[in-house]
């Protein structure tokens, strides 16, 4: 019991919270800004495999890092430009064509995959982003490794949060992206193109996703292998519901789950053998369903989430 | 009336005409319209008011014509041109968010977008001067979801004025409102056309037409009839061109009331109540009041969509036991919803299938679990014809039929099995007079068989041509009933306005 | 842009899903260059693979087999808008019953055997889904996410019992069950080939979900709540009884996909029994225009895809995911395929 307890304050296990923590705050950010646009993107599982592989392989095939950021974000913009294009103007099921863009998305990686390494037996690595510990701040207990001794990755994770929050609270953008998720009447009425704003929302939204996605295949881990993205991208979904909407919340609910699951994994080096270690690898998702049941009932979704706009059909 | 002969033209239309495949929506209409002017675009439902403007303000490109603002040509099919141009509009469905405060609807639109900062300062200056300039008091932090729908409309008016519109086109503005509140509105009015703004002013209703404009405009069947100067002209002569005919005025005869068929007392659900009704056979009660009063809780439970939390509810002596649509229907509530596309009908599924959504568990449309398909066709077949209702066939998807036509469906599945109690939720809202006087005629007629009808409707006169008995609905209480004929207008809009009740009780 | 509502007429019902065929297949042509491979080669070995030979064939419906049951489970999900993504969780906990009952804890001739395994494993596949439609009705949680993740919860599941109580203990150390009894068996249908009872089975129950979708009660009720559930409640449909009995039928329908591929063709169960037929269950549904008769087409359709696309993998080097992002794009394209037919463009 002791040792399960100690867990919680050692420093590596914070520091793990919040690596764990950053592609979720990337992705859960990018679902956000397609929802409170109105439209969900059910393409993130997939895009998140797209930006994890389109990150990689620049940087495996020469690139630096930061480029290699840049062309996850592209590759995530794209995807997001199709399911923005076939949800808005089009009106197809929002759904349906998001389970297509994941499945278009994994499938596509997964063929550019074999088609350029056709011979490897095990995923190739390359030099991932190298913490980068700020002085005076990372020497605090606890909170200081964890919060000031990752990545640059993940201090940009943090910076988007900011700058998310920003951007839908103070300024014009974001009030026209809100209003989009509202009643898209009242754009259309002050001139607005909601087919233009929403689906800008998802193709940024979508970016932020596929940078998630190379956040484990640049930060987290050095190589990118199949089933990589295990499920995350549907986690984030849950976690922007577990956040209200809000970029602060869903900030705070990624690093809880990356708390979550961050702990999982030491406590199965303390129970040793008495449970199987599946039950450890389930409890994230079990929590995920837990937490969407606990806040769904006073759930404030984006009032025009999910219903199609149609022109002139007064 | 203001010199308004003389003042220039604001807004000139020549040849204006649209069409929606065979329909022609608009014909070549033209008309000028000067500074200071309030002109009302007068029209049955469907006479093509809404499109016509819906094309000013860039929502749809014209097929012919030209506009031109203040003599410069108005690009079509643009509603940044538009509202740039000093055009705007307030529709007849508010377009506001919610969720959002009066500050950021107004704002919503009017600073670039790539602007780093929402200045929320500088909109907040502005908005209290134009409130105080203009009479239009409204809280500039509070949540359109708070706000009355006075209030509501004010912040649209609001909106159009912050844009600096010159031309404002207001969209049956006083469907929503009291009668109090419409006499607010046409003060404001007159005070924006004081200083300049020219109005167009969209109704079918004619005694406002009447009170608030100075000249009239006629459109029928998508052409444009009429144009006349409001004090040359009186209420009939308008009503003749606009409908193009003698409207016959329905022959009621008096009242046979029997007994109480339905009784509520002191139910209460959510925000309504606690309320004490009875609807007597041979009646109609009419409830009158504008939305967002308690209106849709009481239609819902007597729909059966929602049980009433307290109180009791006794259909034809005996007490509801519990509650559901299916129950109601059991009990024997014919309902015609106030949401026709969204409740009433489903849209995908064909007419038959539409026609069978509240028996098919009688034996006469299904068996053993399987539905007995040529049997609901006839049914079906039966209804069209007895109702009138216009469509490609009893396997059409509902969709496709028209408002009218989608109200004679609902009406032919609520009235067929000759109901006793009917519940009749905005029977007539966006329907041609045709259809108007074709609902009315089958609501007369279940009273004359001794139906017990509920008429809850915002369209005053409707309430006072029909109903034998008028409840008033204000903030979820019930006045006392009146008799028909007992209180004017004004008396029934002072209760409207909360005049009577203790709401504090 | 706007989309105004039309009737299309009969040419333009079948121009538009077959300019999405096309579109799928160019694109799939498209990616086939960039391996250096010529796509008229690379479709015709595809085709070869997947109907050259009666074995082609034979695999073929074999393949299909699993998609027509996940097929069926999604279609009538997703007619009565409940989203069933999890009909991998779905398809894997029949196959778990299925090994748990079937492996000799039951002694009974086959005649019981079977069905009462088939029953069995279908109560547990609608029980599964039954959970994510309940916290639909009650609480208002959205189905998608809660199927998603059981997806990844069940698999664990599975990996748990594997490596535990329903190891096989002949199984040399690899995490796979126990054989089923030949009492619990589904016979092979052609000597020496895998074709099993499966297809047949699964033919039946398209035909059984047609006609309880076209002429019962049920799917009358089933459709209205898909279509409009606030006018299906309003009318008197017992709207949460409909979701929970469309619920039970849809997972029972995938988990009888479990029991076709465990007792029909693999004898066994692993941990890579489904290599994603709950997914593929939902193009394959789409792609039918979620009609049940048309399932059957579309998973053998699908079901060719892979299978010749598995075999041109061998011969050419082409990856066979190939397959994957051309059921993707059928998805997509046939999706817009439909807004064509229902709506016209109009640029203003």
């Amino acid at each position: 019991m002791a040792a399960a307890l100690e867990i919680l304050f050692t420093a590596s296990f914070w520091v793990a919270a919040v690596r764990i923590a950053s592609p979720l705050i990337f992705a859960t950010l990018g679902e956000l800004i397609c929802e409170r646009a109105g439209v969900l993107n059910l393409g993130i599982e997939g895009i998140m495999v797209a930006g994890a592989f389109a990150g990689w392989i620049t940087v495996y095939s020469g690139g630096d890092l930061w480029t290699g950021v840049a062309v996850a974000a592209l590759t995530g913009a794209a995807f997001g430009l199709l399911h923005g294009l076939l949800t808005v103007p089009l009106g197809l099921s929002q759904h349906v064509t998001g389970i297509g863009i994941t499945l278009l998305a994994t499938s596509l990686t997964y063929y550019t995959y074999r088609l350029a390494l056709p011979e490897v037996t095990s995923p190739p690595k390359i030099e991932a982003f190298r913490p980068l510990e700020i002085p005076v701040l990372s020497d605090l207990p606890l909170i200081g490794p964890a919060l000031f001794a990752q990545t640059p990755f993940t201090y940009l994770a943090f910076v988007a949060a900011a700058l998310v929050a920003w951007l839908l609270y103070r300024t014009p953008l974001g009030l026209a992206l809100r209003a989009a998720g509202e009643n898209p009447d009242a754009l259309e009425a002050q001139g607005l193109s909601v087919t233009a704003i929403r689906m800008g929302a998802v193709a940024a939204g979508s970016a932020l996703m596929a940078v998630g996605g190379a956040f484990l295949t640049m930060s987290a881990f050095n190589s990118f292998f199949f089933e990589m993205v295990n499920g995350r991208g549907w986690v984030c979904i849950a976690l922007v519901v577990f956040g209200s909407w809000r970029p602060g919340k869903a900030l705070l609910g990624a690093i809880l789950f990356g708390a979550f699951d961050a702990y999982q994994v030491r406590l199965q080096g303390v129970v040793g053998d008495a449970v199987p270690y599946q039950v450890f690898l389930m409890l994230p998702y079990v929590l995920s369903i837990l937490a969407l049941v606990a806040v769904s009932r006073r759930a404030s979704y984006p009032r025009a989430l999910m219903v199609p706009y149609r022109k002139g059909e007064r | 009336m203001t010199g308004a002969a003389a003042a220039p033209v604001v807004l000139r239309l020549e040849g204006v005409t649209k069409r929606f495949g065979p329909l022609t929506a608009n014909d070549a209409i033209s008309f000028a319209l000067r500074r200071g002017e309030v002109v009302a675009l007068l029209g049955e439902n469907g006479a093509g008011k809404t499109t016509l403007m819906s094309i000013l303000f860039g929502h749809y490109l014209a097929d012919a014509g030209r506009v031109a603002v203040e003599g410069r040509p108005l690009p079509p099919g643009d509603t940044r041109a538009a509202l740039a141009a000093g055009l705007a509009m307030v529709h007849q469905h508010f377009t506001l968010a919610d969720s959002m405060s009066v500050l950021e609807n107004i704002a919503l639109g009017t600073q670039p977008l790539w602007s780093p900062r929402l200045d929320r300062g500088r909109a907040l200056k502005r908005i209290r001067e134009m409130s105080a300039d203009f009479g239009l008091e409204v809280d500039p932090a509070a949540r359109i979801a708070d706000l009355s729908v006075g209030e509501r409309q004010r912040v649209e008016i609001l909106k159009a004025l912050y844009r600096e519109a010159r031309v404002l086109i207001l969209d049956e503005p006083t469907a929503v409102l009291t009668p109090q509140e419409s006499e607010a509105l046409f003060a404001t009015l007159r005070r924006l056309v004081a200083r300049g703004l020219a109005i167009i002013f969209i109704s079918h209703k004619l005694g406002e037409v009447m009170a608030v404009s100075d000249r009239v405009l006629v459109l029928r069947a998508g052409r444009l009839v009429g144009e006349r100067a409001t004090a040359e002209t009186d209420r009939h002569a308008l009503a003749e061109l606009m409908v193009g005919a003698e409207i016959a005025r329905p022959d009621i005869g008096p009242a046979q009331p029997g007994p109480a068929l339905v009784e509520m007392k002191g139910v209460t659900v959510g925000g309504l109540g606690p309320i004490d009704l009875t609807l007597r056979g041979g009646e109609i009660t009419g409830i009158a009041g504008v939305s967002g009063n308690g209106q849709a809780a009481l239609a819902e439970v007597l729909s059966g969509t929602l049980a009433p939390e307290a109180g009791t509810l006794a259909i034809e002596g005996r007490a509801a036991g519990a509650w559901s649509p299916r129950a109601a229907l059991a009990s024997g509530i014919a309902r015609v919803p106030e949401d026709r596309h969204g409740v009433g009908v489903i849209g995908d599924m064909s007419v038959t299938e539409n026609l069978v959504a509240e028996a098919y568990r009688a034996p006469a449309f299904s068996r053993r679990g399987w539905m007995k398909r040529p049997a609901a066709r006839d049914f079906a077949r039966r209804v069209i014809r007895d109702y009138e209702v216009k469509c490609p066939g009893p396997e059409a998807p509902a969709r496709l039929l028209s408002g009218g036509n989608m109200q004679k469906l609902i009406l032919g599945r609520a009235l067929d099995g000759a109901p006793r109690i009917i519940l009749a939720s905005q029977p007539t809202r966006g329907l041609d007079v045709g259809a108007v006087a074709y609902v009315h005629a089958r609501l007369l007629e279940a009273r004359a068989r001794g139906a017990a009808v509920l008429l809850i409707s915002e369209d005053l006169d409707e309430i006072m041509a029909l109903s034998d008995r008028i409840h008033v609905i204000s903030r979820g209480r019930l006045s006392p009933a009146s008799a028909r004929g007992e209180l004017s207008i004004r008396e029934i809009g002072a209760r409207m306005a909360g005049l009577g009740f203790d709401h504090a009780a | 842009m706007r989309l105004e509502p039309r009737i299309a007429s009969p040419a333009q019902t079948i121009l538009y899903p077959v300019a999405a065929f096309a579109a799928t297949f160019a694109f799939a042509a498209l990616l086939v260059l960039m391996a250096g491979v010529s796509p008229l080669g690379v479709f015709r070995l595809v085709f070869l693979g997947a109907a050259g030979s009666q074995f082609a064939l034979l695999e073929t419906l074999t393949r299909a087999t699993p998609l027509i049951f996940t097929g069926l489970a999604v279609t009538v999900a997703f007619r009565a808008k409940l989203w069933n993504i999890g009909a991998e969780a779905q398809l894997y906990i029949g196959a778990v019953v299925t090994v748990v009952l079937g492996t000799g804890a039951v002694a009974a001739p086959s005649w019981v055997l079977v069905p009462l395994i088939a029953l069995a494993a279908m109560l547990a596949g609608g029980l599964l889904l039954l959970g994510p439609a309940l916290l639909k009705t009650r609480f208002g949680v959205d189905e998608v996410v809660t199927t998603l993740l059981l997806n990844f919860i069940v698999l664990l599941f599975v990996s748990m019992l594997l490596e535990g109580p329903l190891k096989d203990p002949m199984g040399l150390g690899w995490p796979q069950s126990q054989r089923v009894v030949a009492e619990a068996q589904w016979p092979r249908l052609v000597q020496g080939k895998r074709l099993h009872m499966g297809f047949p089975v699964a033919i039946l129950a398209a035909l059984a979900v047609w006609l309880m979708l076209a002429r019962s009660v049920l799917g009358y009720e089933m459709r209205a709540v898909g279509h409009n559930a606030a006018a299906a409640r309003f009318a008197g449909i017992p709207v949460n009884r409909v979701l929970a009995l469309t619920a039970l039928i849809s997972g029972g329908l995938a988990a009888l996909g479990g029991v076709s591929e465990v007792s029909g063709l693999k004898g066994n169960l692993t941990l890579d029994l489904s290599p994603g037929f709950g997914y593929t269950g939902i193009v394959v549904a789409m792609l039918a225009l979620l009609h049940p008769l048309g399932v059957v087409a579309s998973a053998i359709f699908v079901a060719g895809i892979f299978v010749g696309a598995d075999a041109m993998s061998r011969a050419v080097g082409v990856p066979s995911y190939i397959a994957d992002v051309m059921t993707a794009t059928a998805l997509l394209t046939m999706g817009t395929a439909i807004v064509f037919t229902r709506y016209r463009i109009r640029w203003r």
